[in-house]
């Protein structure tokens, strides 16, 4: 095992936070296998049970249609880790890319890209993506499209420290000497100084637009009913508050779980890989 | 000093005039025509005609952006559709409630992320562990989740506090007290207790972990070593020595996220029905009201540059070392 990995495996947040990373994507890929129900069909005849509390038939119990919350809130891990992910994947490309090219251009570009990514960093997260939803319509399109808006400045930022760092480096000045192209400077000698805090901020990302989703949904202005999502689930449950608090508990864990898991295994790739921590 | 926060404000100019470019265009390159969108599907097109007009909307896009610019500049931020009331106004009466929630979730949150920090970093072992655990699930809980665990606590187990509203206005409720009538001030801390505490805790959880990790570097610098070797009291050398150096990095940290304490604040208030800004934006979202959404998102914004500059200002008091010549 090479010893980075080693020192990963020792590492008891990061291994913990790879677990629950691991599980929940395979519930998000395997979903819809592992549904009981139609999570988002309203069966007239189990109307009746609306609200049933979880037990041996219902293991987390139905919602206020009587649809089966267990197969909700599975499928629900799909739409909400889609989103996530595809937001900060598109995000992280949009923000790299101008990063990299303020980082390693500087001048007017480098001014111009920053000076927006300040005036983006103005703005509440939660609040940007819901005017951004707000203008663009609620569409699942549209909700990815405004949670990748959002963290395109961190990413950008991440990658214009690492760029800056290594420009003006011996190895990049004799790359550049022996008439190594741009193109084959960046692949070689950026990209890779530059890979770990981008896979750190991307945990961490991943956790925030979970949250922004969540969020967003909440609010009514993210993924729209029928489908579920974890955040439209707990808002739906807000109402029976008093009657079913299991709707609003599951939905909740649901995230909290999740983000957790982001979060650790965020901070244990960063304590790994930092060269600070002995190894 | 002055000199200081003058050049500050002047540099404040273009980040503002940037927050008000992005917030029109965000509102005025999608597609579709805002005045269609907001009477909605039947509307005559003399009707959305009509609206355009009065918006400005027939206009080309420039005209219409520096129309825009001008008038935010002037402190004019146009009328609400559906308040039929200048956007300033609106903003005006919402700003105190939205304030009043901010600082006493601030203070719950300095209080006790700091705590917790500090004794984390002072105690590694199992108070550690725990601190860090708690913080961890603090950092990770949607805000308005906490918000709905604590109604079903604090509202509907143990019935102590009401579940949504504001008791009204705290200033002139503490001023009754003087006058010997305690029951305003009291009515509205009950009001503001539940908000507070889901959105303090909620932020507690993030000062709390950035405490602890910039107290721990602090601690393992030499000036401690050199103080725990001259045999000063211990809890004297992280409360003076350490505390106290640990105060710059944190008090940027908490700067740069204010702005999560505000976009939660705009969850928070949702979640308990709390007549602030960050309720009124959520409604002029949902009601398609166009110069009511850049009001609002503009003065957020406003307000978060604003601190950021309170905070800058803030270094002075806390290193001495810091001059703004």
């Amino acid at each position: 095992m090479p010893p980075v990995l080693r020192r990963f495996m020792r590492n008891p947040r990061a291994v913990v936070g790879l677990a629950i990373c691991l599980g929940v994507s395979l519930v998000a890929v395997f979903a819809p296998h592992l549904t009981r129900e139609d999570p988002e069909y309203i069966d007239f005849g189990k109307l009746s049970q609306r609200l049933e509390r979880p037990g041996v038939s219902t293991p987390l119990g139905r919602d206020n249609f009587g649809r089966d919350l267990y197969s909700r809130i599975v499928m629900g891990t799909r739409v909400s880790l889609g989103v996530g992910v595809s937001a900060v994947l598109l995000g992280m490309f949009v923000g790299t890319l101008l990063g990299l090219l303020a980082g390693f251009y500087g001048g007017w570009i480098d001014e111009v890209i920053m000076r927006t990514t300040d005036v983006l960093y103005a703005f509440p997260a939660i609040l940007l993506a819901l005017a951004l939803v707000a203008a663009l319509g609620p569409s699942l399109t549209n909700l990815v499209l405004a949670i990748s808006f959002v963290s395109v400045p961190g990413f950008a930022r991440v990658m214009r420290g690492s760029t800056v760092a290594v420009r003006s480096s011996e190895m990049v000045e004799a790359a550049r000497a022996t008439g190594v192209g741009p193109l084959r400077i960046v692949v070689r000698y950026v990209l890779p100084n530059a890979l770990t805090p981008t896979i750190v901020f991307a945990a961490i990302s991943l956790a925030s637009a979970l949250l922004t989703e969540a969020g967003l949904s909440f609010l009514g202005l993210g993924v729209q009913p029928p489908t579920p999502s974890w955040g439209g689930i707990l808002a739906e449950g807000r109402e029976f508050l008093r009657t079913a608090p299991f709707m609003t508990n599951f939905a909740g864990l649901a995230i909290l779980v999740t983000v957790v898991g982001f979060n650790l295994l965020g901070d244990g790739i960063r304590d790994v890989l930092d060269p600070r921590n002995g190894g | 000093m002055t000199v200081f926060v003058v050049r500050r404000l002047l540099a404040l100019v273009p980040v503002l005039l940037g927050v008000s470019t992005v917030v029109f265009f965000i509102l005025h390159l999608t597609p579709g025509d805002p005045a269609q969108m907001m009477l909605g599907d039947y509307a005559t097109r003399e009707a959305v005609e009509q609206l355009r007009k009065e918006m400005g909307l027939d206009r080309p896009l420039y005209v219409q952006y520096g129309i825009f610019v001008a008038d935010v500049a002037r402190g004019d931020l146009g009328r609400s559709i559906t308040q039929r009331q200048p956007v300033r106004v609106l903003i005006g009466q919402r700003l105190v409630a939205t304030a009043e929630l901010a600082l006493a979730a601030m203070f719950i949150a300095l209080l006790v992320g700091i705590t917790l920090g500090v004794l984390a970093a002072v105690n590694r072992g199992w108070l550690d562990y725990l601190i860090t655990t708690v913080s961890l699930l603090g950092v990770s809980a949607p805000v308005f989740y906490l918000g709905l665990l604590l109604i079903m606590l604090f509202s509907v187990q143990l019935e102590a506090f009401p579940v949504s509203g504001r008791g009204g206005p705290l200033l002139p409720a503490i001023g009754a007290l003087f006058t010997g009538d305690p029951q305003p001030l009291l009515t509205a801390l009950r009001h503001l207790f539940l908000p507070a505490l889901t959105l303090g805790l909620s932020f507690s959880a993030l000062i709390a972990r950035m405490t602890r990790a910039t107290m721990l570097e602090v601690l393992g610098q030499d000036f401690i070593r050199t103080a725990r070797a001259k045999g000063l009291n211990a809890r004297l050398t992280v409360l003076k020595h350490a505390l106290r150096n640990a105060g710059i990095p944190l008090l940027t940290i908490v700067g740069l996220q204010l702005s999560g304490l505000l976009g939660g604040s705009v969850l928070t208030e949702t979640v308990f029905a709390w007549p602030g800004l960050g309720r009124l934006a959520v409604d002029a979202i949902f009601a398609r009201d166009f110069p009511l959404v850049q009001g609002t998102v503009l003065t957020v914004a406003l307000i978060f540059v604003l601190m950021n500059l309170l905070v800058d200002a803030l270094y002075g008091l806390v290193d001495p070392r810091v001059s703004y010549a």
